[in-house]
């Protein structure tokens, strides 16, 4: 029955396909040989991934999940724990790199229309993902107990308030008539379980759907469209080791800027670590001006765009769930804005521009000329999407060549 | 309740003012490395703070390790009677009879450093002054109403709001100060036991070591970090060597 009794590894894969998988996916996957500096975020965001998972299980250890002794855990940890200081500035750190490759990674979705058939599950898996490292941060921010952690929470989950029954939906989502102890808990256990479990699944769904389809590249060329005499793509290389070896100079690159702003800018200048969440948890007392991370500042700014709470809600569920059916609004013939028409190269631009406008004025006072920009900002949002199957499908594109260009 | 809503409601234009930068606040430039300094900044600390003031979060031993404090000074000096040399630096004071006594009770001060940032509390610790419509009879530029005495009074001397001939810059050809007369400025109108510049050097100090405080892993962390760095700059070369070894032939 074996082909292969005599070694160990032969001994495995009869009873388990280990080399077949590894074949598959790393030595045998054929990639693209034309990835550009955008095609390093996808395993920069695994390797953010890993380290919020490694830093997340140790920080557990020492981390107490009361309202009472959670603030004076996080500074147990920071003082009193060995090495605590460099756990916790790693996972908070990490938070904003994860949020940066993931941005860039879906970016480059966008500037090589990756998302388009036949890799609408892949961007599907990759939005979930999204949603869930948005709940993720969300609720990590609530864990440490400073006053950002506080009245974060209550500004998001009053935003369900607005729903039909929205007064029991946001008592039940904070297990309290306000955010206390049992919000915090809750929070806790999902943070360091329920999504965690969630996200790594979603990776490997998001992992094999690509596999199965194959990677797209920076020109949009289907590669398996021409083969070598062997059945192997003329413009491909095998992942391992060729994309291994490649990943690793991004990877310490990535180290790098990481390390940097981790050891000596690990506040992030008061957008990564607020000011204000140094100082614990106090519900008589309203902070003058609650600001979220700088990863939800978009979608804040696009909620805070309305002046009917209700409407900011809708317009700001609207903006995230507008992504999921990109792949059916790109109507274009081409996949790469390389040869896409000048209307959707600079639809992309305006709206790489206005995405990280609004990010920031997510985090500034929506007063004055900010909430006018915020406003411009969330019309140019909205239209670059809505407007996409007109411009997409009427715009003259250029042709496609037949193999990809540039090379290494 | 009533009370501590009117609390709040004064509270809040302090901070809005602070943090919209109508006051301006004097740079403080924190330097962590000078220990003599630091330790100055926890005398001053234990001494005119500590009474209402606790830092919850801190220890007594790391603070004499990290700023070369032996053991026994600090205990004679530093550590109140009943604590341990490795306890967490509370104080007796109950959360209840301060907010009886300050309507609110101190705050921890462990990390106000991060919290207020070291310009604004330089600026803070300097800027009391006499209003007799006031509990405690001082009033704060930059914290509009604060719950606190000016603890520092003495040193210091009697600041006053009013009119004033204020320095506001200097003759280039000169060297003499320029001075004018303006509105809503605060002057020393009485000496205290310190000069001016005594004072601004004491206050320097306990904002450097409330820095410290808030942080008090800082320094060692930078450093590890430009090992860090150095590691990852010699990585980068063979990554890179193997990188381009592989893809040579990839055309």
């Amino acid at each position: 029955m074996s082909k292969n009794q005599n070694t160990l590894m032969g001994w495995i894969d009869d009873r388990l396909p280990v080399t077949q998988t590894y074949e598959k996916h790393m030595s045998k996957y054929y990639a693209p040989k034309n990835f550009n500096f955008w095609y390093f975020f996808g395993v920069l965001s695994m390797l953010m991934l890993a380290n919020q998972i490694l830093t997340g299980i140790w920080l557990t250890m020492n981390y107490v999940p009361s309202a009472e002794g959670a603030f004076a855990s996080v500074e147990y940890i920071m003082r009193d724990v060995e090495w605590g200081w460099l756990l916790r500035y790693m996972h908070s750190t990490g938070a904003t790199f994860f949020f940066i490759a993931v941005y860039l990674h879906m970016m480059r979705a966008v500037l090589y229309g990756s998302y388009q058939k036949p890799r609408e599950l892949i961007w599907i898996f990759g939005m979930l993902i999204y949603l869930a490292l948005m709940a993720e941060a969300f609720m990590g921010y609530v864990l440490p107990w400073g006053q950002m952690s506080y009245w974060g929470a209550q500004v998001i989950i009053s935003l369900f308030s607005v729903l039909p029954y929205g007064d029991a939906l946001t008592e039940w989502i904070r297990g309290d008539f306000l955010i206390s102890g049992a919000t915090l808990n809750r929070f806790f256990a999902l943070h360091v379980i329920a999504v965690p479990l969630v996200l790594v699944m979603l990776v490997v769904l998001h992992l094999l759907a690509l596999h199965e389809v194959g990677s797209n590249n920076p020109d949009g060329v289907d590669i398996k469209k021409l083969k070598d005499e062997n059945g192997k793509p003329l413009d491909g290389v095998p992942f391992h080791p060729y994309y291994t070896v490649h990943d690793m100079v991004g990877i310490v690159v990535f180290l790098m800027i990481f390390c940097t702003v981790m050891f000596f800018f690990p506040e992030g200048n008061g957008f990564m670590l607020e000011y204000a969440n140094f100082e614990p948890a106090n519900g008589l007392k309203t902070p003058e001006h609650i600001a979220p991370v700088w990863y939800f500042g978009s979608f804040y700014s696009i909620l805070r765009a309305f002046p009917d709470k209700v409407l900011g809600v809708i317009a700001m569920a609207a903006a995230i769930a507008i992504l999921f059916v990109l792949p059916w609004l790109d109507r274009s013939p081409v996949k790469s804005w390389r040869y896409k028409g000048w209307i959707s190269k600079i639809f992309i631009l305006v709206f790489a521009v206005t995405f990280v406008l609004l990010t920031w004025l997510g985090t500034q006072p929506a007063t004055g000329v900010n909430l006018i920009l915020a406003r411009v900002g969330t019309a140019i949002y909205f239209a670059f999407f809505v407007l996409m199957p007109f411009y997409s499908s009427m715009e003259k594109t250029k042709p496609v060549p037949e193999r990809v260009t540039g090379g290494h | 309740m009533k009370k501590v809503f009117a609390l709040i409601a004064a509270f809040i234009p302090a901070i809005a003012m602070a943090a919209g930068g109508h006051v301006h606040l004097d740079e403080h430039r924190t330097d962590l490395h000078d220990t003599a300094s630091l330790q100055r900044g926890a005398k001053i600390f234990a001494n005119y703070c500590m009474g209402c003031h606790s830092m919850e979060h801190a220890r007594y031993n790391r603070v004499a390790k990290d700023l070369g404090i032996p053991q026994e000074m600090m205990m004679d000096n530093l550590v109140f009677a009943d604590k341990k040399f490795g306890d967490l630096m509370t104080i007796a004071m109950e959360k209840e009879d301060a907010k009886r006594w300050f309507g609110n009770p101190p705050p921890d001060l462990t990390l106000v450093a991060r919290v207020r940032r070291p310009d604004w509390l330089y600026t803070y610790l300097r800027s009391f002054y006499e209003d007799p419509m006031r509990p405690w009879g001082v009033n704060n530029v930059v914290f509009k109403d604060v719950g606190m005495p000016n603890v520092l009074g003495h040193l210091q001397g009697t600041q006053k709001m009013g009119t004033a001939e204020v320095k506001v810059g200097i003759d280039p050809l000169t060297g003499q100060d320029i001075t004018e007369v303006e509105d809503n400025v605060l002057y020393l109108a009485e000496e205290g036991e310190l000069s001016a510049e005594e004072f601004d050097k004491l206050v320097y100090d306990l904002v450097n070591y409330m820095v410290y405080m808030a942080e008090p892993i800082a320094l060692e962390r930078q450093t590890l970090g430009w090992w860090v760095l150095l590691f990852l700059a010699i990585f980068f070369v063979p990554v890179y060597m193997l990188n381009k070894e592989y893809w040579k032939d990839v055309k």
